[in-house]
């Protein structure tokens, strides 16, 4: 889960560094010059078959550790402990995975799967820029995407420091400072994610 | 302190054997003192029962003092209790108003079976340890205290682990059943040391062995076991667990793993 869970958080900086480029408001011309590279690329495109092998292979992972820990109590407890004893979303990554995966199943078939379907049937790539543009106009995309952004934001906040703490990197010298990041890294990264589709609807980018 | 009496209802696990299906027992106890135990409030309940020729409810016990860790119980969804850094048999009964009702259940996961009412079988640590809590010493006269120089930090950090008491409310804490606190606790308290060196590396793989095979569930760094622990023990154990797992399976040849 962890090593798997950090390759996809690199691949988090990359995307939203990418997508990022949608903020210069110059109708899409930078995004869509980097769209274009990572679209081409062939190392690009090799590390995205890797990038999905990663992805698979952590959604397994984790449906098969949550179905393996919540057969080990057959007798449940009557009275449990609510959020006294441990936070929410660290009991919940399986939940807020599911969350991620729908979302993901929505947002890969309006963006990646459409555009390589066009490359590979010899029309070229689309204009993504204004494809983003079109699907962010319906009030729903909105929030789906949102909602998504939401359930990677506490997925993160989690997953973060529990990936470091598994590979047995969580020091106490260094425990605060992972934790510190993470949970840095869980705002910051949602938030500009979830700036694309609110600028895009409140009609900010041209 | 204020000492005061209270009449509390306690719905207790009652549980035949390992066989039958269990159930939760309502009580009604009176005149409990504040300075009482939690466990003297039950040897109240257990004296009441026998007097009413009826069976009294089995539990844990030893020390009775918070080092033995043979107490255990679930109580209002809490292991040992609210408490922080306590055992059951040290969590006192002030902290309970006149009136209140007391759900208390056993440790409830699979690796640990219930035996009667609220004791369960935690035989699966003895096997952990077993697997590989041990060094090696020469025999013949013991040496001398302190012939070994160890670093203030490493001796500290390794007594630390070993305040573990084997209770096993990191488990019934943990939603996923994991044992992988008690196992970190066992594992550092002898990697730490000059001692635990021999072993180091087989140790780390025979204990995570052990603790599969006997169906704990796998840790995903939750906390609810560090958040219950009578004895304090901190997840940083865990990690270094992990370091000593992952470079033993590196390092292969000397653990034949």
């Amino acid at each position: 889960m962890a090593l798997t869970g950090l390759f996809l958080i690199l691949f988090l900086v990359v995307h939203c560094y990418v997508n990022a480029q949608i903020f210069w408001n110059d109708g899409g011309k930078q995004f869509n010059e980097a769209a274009h590279f990572m679209g081409t690329n062939v190392v690009i495109r090799i590390t995205e078959i890797g990038l999905f092998a990663f992805l698979i292979l952590h959604i397994v992972q984790g449906l098969m550790l949550w179905a393996k820990n919540r057969s080990r109590r057959s007798v449940k407890y009557a009275v449990t402990p609510g959020n006294k004893v441990s936070p929410w979303y660290s009991r919940s990554m399986a939940l807020l995975g599911t969350l991620i995966l729908l979302f993901l199943i929505v947002h890969l078939s309006q963006f990646w799967a459409p555009n390589r379907f066009s490359q590979t049937t010899g029309n070229g790539e689309l204009d993504l820029y204004a494809r983003m543009k079109e699907t962010f106009s319906m009030p729903w995309v909105v929030v789906v995407y949102l909602l998504g952004c939401f359930a990677l934001a506490w997925h993160l906040v989690h997953g973060f420091y529990s990936a470091f703490q598994t590979m047995g990197l969580a020091k106490h010298r260094y425990k605060k400072m992972i934790k510190g990041i993470g949970i840095a890294f869980a705002i910051i990264v949602p938030i500009i994610f979830a700036l694309m589709p609110i600028s895009f609807s409140l009609g900010c980018l041209n | 302190m204020e000492h005061n009496t209270m009449n509390l209802t306690l719905k207790v696990w009652r549980q035949k054997n390992n066989k039958a299906k269990g159930g939760f027992e309502t009580f009604n106890v009176k005149n409990i003192s504040s300075e009482m135990s939690f466990l003297e409030m039950f040897d109240v309940l257990n004296e009441q029962l026998v007097a009413e020729n009826k069976e009294p409810v089995a539990f844990d016990h030893d020390c009775r003092e918070g080092i033995c860790g043979a107490c255990s119980m679930y109580i209002n969804g809490r292991a040992h209790g609210p408490w922080h850094h306590n055992t059951t048999c040290q969590l006192h009964m002030r902290e309970y108003k006149d009136g209140d009702t007391i759900v208390v259940e056993p440790w409830r996961a699979d690796s640990f079976p219930v035996i009667k009412d609220l004791v369960v079988d935690r035989s699966a640590f003895d096997r952990i340890i077993q697997a590989g809590g041990y060094i090696s010493v020469n025999t013949g006269n013991a040496v001398d205290a302190n012939s070994l120089p160890i670093d203030k930090q490493k001796a500290d950090e390794s007594f630390a682990a070993a305040t573990c008491i084997g209770c096993g409310a990191c488990v019934a804490a943990c939603p996923n059943t994991s044992a992988m606190l008690f196992v970190s606790a066992k594992v550092s308290h002898l990697a730490l040391l000059p001692q635990g060196e021999p072993e180091r590396q087989l140790r780390a793989v025979k204990m995570v062995e052990q603790m599969d095979t006997e169906g704990f569930g796998s840790c995903t760094n939750i906390g609810a076991c560090e958040a219950e622990c009578p004895k304090g023990i901190s997840l940083e154990n865990i990690a270094r667990l992990n370091r000593e797992y992952i470079s033993a399976i590196m390092d292969g040849d000397s653990t034949g793993a």
